[in-house]
């Protein structure tokens, strides 16, 4: 009895051992090779996608066209009314854990459709953009702000806004810039994207496309 | 065009692509499963472990190994864990504390990939790349493995071996998983998914200033995190993070992934079942399935008759403005069928319903199509049941694929099916019922409740996907959920290869007249029917609870 208790005991072992090396060979091949491969090609053959696709403006990097970012009066948490407006990003965190570094937490605020808290967030944000947006003569209700103007995203990162809430904006932007509300409309359609192969996805907007094309109108006047 | 139509065109093209690959692939699978040759890769890894390839193994040894190799890898992503701080490689992150490196080497082991940490603030490269993406390989080719033996415990006639454990995992990695991961990669990578090895470094603003990002080997991680239906995120959002979901296209192509190695084990399973058909009958029945849920979720998402959603005037609160309401639904719904849980979007904002939707969609065991191999397994299992109850109502002895399904075959199946709605009903029931876990819950009422319930039914069900709301990094939830994660994946397994060790052997039945042909279409409906009456008795109390009251409630 005790023998073959030991014996199985040791058969165990060996066996937890083989299981070992084959997850050590493994990982050599998955974990090592494979991501190491895919990198070395990756960043050979396009290499500013697999660094984060950075946009370069007037000779500094201003962001990642992947990631939507603030467009704030300086100071912070106002938002300028010079620039065209991403999203709401109630669920973006700044990190909690290794606290040396200050990361952004991509995340959404998981809020059920029937919280009054969320509730409330969408009513004030509709009268608030409503408000940013109306100009002398041209109102607007807050039945005119679209869905995607007043409700965070998955991310909290979205890069995009859609056509019709870059379009509300066209004649805020236009006079806080001094610029005519036509050439402000057509940088809108110029930077307008259908979506990809013409049914995947929905049209969209990048923000800080939209914006760094805006800078040059306003610079050359 | 209207947004509906867009997405209906866009799930056309989805399973236009689906049916292109549909043979090649599940033939190429059949022919790995049955190949007597090795490759040379394959030679050296067989020499290291020390391992014989071609032994064939009857089920119990089969299964230790499974179990033996599964253990080492919790061990090992628990160790890499506990160790982050020290090793080098780890953006000088800090190490994982005790309840959440169990909680998260469980779920990467048991290719559930639940996450109760964010990624960009927790995990280096070491963990991510080394230990987490390794998981999610051999996580997969283990379900593979498990799926593979049971079709040779249908097929198998003048033995009752299974196969070798050792050479089916490490075939399904080499020989299917990394050869589609390398492509799926490079097409993400290509689309704007980041893969690097940078550390933390700063990104220049618009207004000025510069905003701190961890780099990471993102686009590597991601192709193998939904073609091995894992699910856990590089960054804490998931694919709603435009690094590795950066536009419509991509998340087309990644639900695509999801889908294709459970889609195509239906053509391996005929394959190597010496019928095509009866693979067939099986996919027409995760289809019917699929596509309903789909048509569901898409109808209540664009509907959003609720709250702040008909407010706002669109179903966009936790959706990213590229993917859509459209796009989104179409991921969620092949997420939760699947064991996959990558998210790209926020399932706790979804109309009472649309979560409710994905709710059930995992409750049914992910069966349409289900996990890599698991998906398979958990099919082949509801076809077990069906033909009990057909051969109920005649009075014959019921068989499936030529086999003889006796009480012994049924007990096994119907102790397969136990297992996962205990784990779940007796885990949401104690953590409503003792006072400190509920505070974990981020929305009052029936939501509240169904954050609960959705935890436990996605880690019983090695799903992942979560309504994030609930704080899961507790030491309550980061035991129990590690717990029912390990419970729902390797008692099922246990099971199955049981069923599996006991059919290989038996004498094939002839065909008669009074026979039910499981290849036809009447087959496949009862296979449809006999999944949703037993997923539907078995959790529509709870529903009831949670989306459904939330979802009816005006």
């Amino acid at each position: 009895m005790v023998i073959s208790v030991n014996a199985s005991v040791s058969s165990n072992a060996r066996l937890l051992g083989a299981a070992l090396k084959a997850l050590l060979a493994l990982t050599a091949l998955t974990g090592v090779l494979y991501p190491l491969a895919v990198t070395g090609v990756a960043q050979g053959l396009f290499p500013g996608r697999a660094d984060g696709s950075q946009v370069s403006a007037g000779g500094r990097v201003v962001g990642s066209s992947l990631i939507g970012q603030p467009y704030d009066l300086p100071g912070g948490s106002r938002p300028d009314p010079r620039w065209f407006q991403g999203r709401p990003a109630d669920g973006l965190t700044e990190n909690t854990l290794n606290t040396r570094y200050r990361l952004l937490v991509s995340g959404a605020t998981n809020l059920a459709a029937d919280n009054p808290v969320l509730i409330r967030r969408v009513e004030d944000a509709r009268a608030a953009v409503a408000r940013f947006d109306s100009v002398p003569g041209h109102p607007v209700r807050p039945s005119d702000v679209p869905a995607d103007a007043v409700t965070s995203s998955g991310s909290g990162l979205d890069p995009d806004i859609s056509p019709r809430y870059a379009r509300l904006q066209v004649r805020r932007v236009a006079r806080e810039n001094g610029l005519p509300v036509d050439r402000v409309r057509a940088l809108v359609d110029r930077h307008t994207e259908g979506r990809d192969l013409g049914f995947i996805g929905e049209p969209r907007v990048n923000v800080l496309a939209l914006n760094t094309a805006l800078g040059a109108l306003a610079a050359k006047g | 065009m209207g947004p509906v139509t867009a997405g209906v065109l866009q799930a056309l093209a989805l399973l236009g692509a689906l049916a292109l690959v549909y043979v090649p692939l599940g033939d190429h699978m059949a022919r790995v499963y049955s190949s007597a040759r090795h490759l040379r890769v394959e030679r050296w890894i067989y020499r290291a472990v020390g391992a014989d390839p071609d032994t064939r193994m009857r089920w119990p040894a089969y299964l230790r190994a499974l179990l033996a190799f599964s253990l080492a890898g919790v061990v090992l992503l628990y160790v890499l864990q506990r160790l982050q701080g020290v090793l080098p490689g780890s953006l000088g992150f800090a190490s994982v504390p005790p309840p959440q490196a169990f909680n998260t080497a469980a779920s990467f082991v048991t290719n559930t990939d639940w996450q109760s940490y964010a990624g960009e603030q927790t995990l280096g490269h070491v963990v991510q790349t080394g230990g987490l993406a390794v998981q999610n390989f051999v996580s997969a080719a283990v379900g593979m493995a498990v799926a593979i033996a049971l079709v040779r415990g249908f097929a198998h006639t003048r033995t009752a071996e299974l196969g070798n454990f050792w050479a089916d995992l490490v075939r399904g990695v080499v020989r299917v998983l990394l050869p589609l991961a390398v492509v799926a990669a490079l097409v993400l990578a290509a689309c704007g998914v980041v893969q690097n090895f940078a550390g933390v470094h700063e990104v220049g603003q618009f207004t000025g200033g510069a905003r701190q990002w961890d780099g990471g080997a993102v686009a590597s991680q991601e192709a193998i995190k939904v073609l091995g239906t894992n699910g856990g995120g590089y960054f804490n959002a998931n694919s709603a993070h435009p690094f590795e979901n950066p536009t419509p296209f991509t998340n087309l192509f990644q639900v695509f992934l999801l889908l294709v190695i459970p889609v195509a084990l239906t053509r391996t399973f005929g394959v190597l079942a010496g019928s095509v058909r009866q693979g067939y009958a099986i996919l027409a029945a995760t289809a019917v399935i699929w596509a309903g849920f789909l048509a569901l979720m898409t109808w209540t998402e664009f509907a959003h008759r609720e709250g702040a959603l008909r407010i706002a005037g669109g179903a966009l609160e936790g959706k990213e403005v590229r993917f859509g309401v459209a796009g989104s639904a179409l991921f969620a719904v092949s997420t939760t069928l699947t064991s996959t849980g990558a998210v790209d979007s926020a399932h706790s904002s979804y109309t009472g319903l649309g979560g409710g939707i994905a709710l059930l969609g995992m409750a049914l065991g992910e069966i349409a199509p289900g996990g890599a191999g698991s998906g398979l397994y958990g099919m082949l299992i509801m076809a077990v049941i069906a033909v009990f109850l057909a051969g109920l109502m005649v009075g014959r002895t019921p068989e499936y694929l030529g086999k003889k399904i006796g009480p012994r075959e049924i007990k096994q199946a119907a102790l397969y099916l136990l297992v996962t709605p205990a784990l779940v009903l007796v885990l949401t029931a104690l953590s409503m019922a003792l006072p400190t876990p509920r505070h974990s819950m981020l929305n009052p009422g029936a939501h509240g409740f169904t954050e609960v319930l959705y935890a436990f039914t996605s880690a019983a069900n090695n799903n992942g996907s979560a309504f994030a709301g609930l704080d899961a990094n507790t030491d309550w939830f980061n035991t129990t959920t590690g717990l029912a994660m390990l419970l729902g994946r390797f008692l099922p397994i246990v099971f199955v290869l049981a069923l599996a060790g006991s059919l290989a052997g038996r004498r094939p039945t002839p065909v008669t007249a009074g026979t039910l042909r499981t290849e036809k279409p009447l087959f496949a409906g009862l296979l449809v029917g006999t999944i949703l009456i037993v997923g539907a008795l078995t959790y529509v109390p709870a529903l009831a609870l949670g989306p459904l009251a939330e979802g009816l409630a005006r």
